[in-house]
């Protein structure tokens, strides 16, 4: 059994929340480098050269890319031989409060009727899955409102099957328009239950753009749903071009044979992703 | 597409000459206000109360900043999506305000105050909250402080970059999608 003191953990967090906010993913950089070199249309080249620019600006100067700094999202992959000397959960959403205050992040959480600020964040989403060895690896995400906002899910019939699945997607992001800054990236989660679809969704967020599903038939199925959004013109902030998605990643697990749950969690050009392994 | 310089505040005859597709560099006194502050706003005016800037000739951006570093005014500050004000906004613009900043769609009763009131809708570009904050050289909290980054401050801009999406006769800017909706 391998033991983790608090603090390290702490440490770790408070340090990719405030990294997170500053410094856009290379492989969203690159991909949006790659869009700007194939767009014709100069509204989309305009946006997606003021994107670059932004992220510059922010890694120079210690802004955060974005004022809306998002909801402190964790996904916790726990080894079965790892010990925490203290309360896992607790010691993340502390460390994610102090991020977000030292970083001069945006405190963005409220009750969701009186609409009055939390103040610090809290707290934190946290995921939490049990896997074999010796490592605790801690996944960060800053989701923004503004793209989760415009996620949805549903329960499609098994007889809808792919194309159903297909014309759920499309539709929903041909809906969401200019609204959750195109270009996105969109995380599909197929399969599993109500509850657990849009988990997927989400968990499907984080492997890098460019990277493709494994599996070679879900990979086909990612690749067919981003030539899909992208034939829908959108383009960057909704002006037109042929950049309205930067990837599309499927995340897909057993249902129960009378179901067939589905869910689209959009996510922002602003992807802010940071991992540590401890 | 033409490229206009404006400065606050706006009257009639700045706004009728833009077109869907413009772009505005806008320089002078902007307030912000998102969700909540909104509403606050709306109540305010159930009670016929004093409003805590004058509407007339207004523009209203909807931006909840981050934090200010020490020596800058604001931390970064780019739009938040505007659909969700479109309840408010009608009622504002009758009452004076000229313009609005923000991201996505306006639904059509927002297009059509702009139409009857004479105003606008800008965009601005989302996540470009670093790069557009260097625009803003003035940043002070006027009103509902306990609202925290939906607290209404008042902005001083420079040269702020905005496209026209919805113009005053009735023009969008943005793409259709290639979808049956």
């Amino acid at each position: 059994m391998k033991s983790i003191k608090a603090q390290d953990i702490h440490d770790a967090v408070v340090g990719i929340v405030m990294s997170a906010a500053r410094y856009l993913p290379e492989d969203v950089r690159k991909a949006l480098k790659t869009s700007l070199d194939g767009e014709t249309s100069d509204s989309a080249r305009e946006i997606l050269g003021q994107l670059l620019e932004n992220a510059d600006l922010a890694a120079e100067s210690g802004l955060p890319l974005c004022q809306d700094t998002g909801v402190g999202v964790f996904f916790v992959e726990l080894g079965d031989e790892v010990h925490v000397e203290g309360n896992l959960v607790e010691i993340i959403n502390g460390a994610m409060v102090e991020g977000y205050q030292k970083g001069l992040l945006r405190k963005s959480l409220c009750h969701p009727l009186t609409r009055k600020n939390t103040g610090d964040n809290s707290p934190a989403v946290i995921h939490v899955d049990i896997v074999p060895g010796d490592k605790l690896k801690i996944k960060h995400m800053a989701k923004g409102g503004g793209s989760e906002n415009m996620s949805r899910c549903t329960m499609l019939t098994p007889a809808q099957g792919w194309a159903g699945i297909k014309e759920f997607v499309v539709r929903r992001m041909a809906e969401a328009g200019p609204n959750p800054c195109p270009p996105t990236i969109v995380g599909v989660g197929i399969g599993g239950t109500f509850d657990l679809a849009p988990t997927l969704a989400k968990k499907a967020l984080f492997r890098p753009v460019g990277v493709r599903n494994p599996d070679p038939e879900i990979a086909t199925m990612e690749q067919e749903l981003l030539d899909a959004i992208n034939d829908l013109g959108i383009g960057p902030m909704g002006l037109g071009g042929k950049t309205t998605s930067l990837d599309v990643k499927i995340e897909m697990r057993p249902c129960h044979i009378a179901s067939l749950p589905l869910a689209v969690n959009v996510q922002c050009h602003s992807s802010r992703i940071k991992e540590v392994v401890l | 597409m033409a490229t206009y310089n404006l400065t606050t505040p706006l009257r009639d005859e700045d706004l009728l000459k833009l077109k869907a597709g413009d772009v505005v560099k806008l320089s002078g006194t902007i307030y912000t206000a998102r969700d909540a502050a909104h509403k606050r706003l709306c109540d305010q005016l159930d009670k016929s109360e004093k409003l805590p800037f004058e509407l007339q000739g207004a523009v209203i951006y909807y931006v909840g900043p981050s934090p200010a570093p020490e020596g800058r005014p604001i931390g970064s500050a780019g739009p938040t999506t505007s659909y969700r004000m479109d309840t408010y906004a009608p009622r504002l613009h009758s009452l004076g305000v000229k313009a609005s900043i923000g991201k996505g769609k306006r639904n059509a009763a927002v297009r059509e105050a702009l139409q009857k009131y004479v105003g606008v809708y800008f965009g601005a570009t989302g996540g470009a909250g670093a790069l557009l904050s260097q625009c803003i050289t003035a940043a002070e909290v006027i009103a509902y402080d306990d609202l925290g980054p939906e607290a209404v401050r008042k902005l001083t801009v420079k040269d702020f970059p905005l496209l026209v999406v919805n113009d005053a006769h009735g023009n969008e800017q943005y793409a259709k999608p290639n979808y049956d909706l």
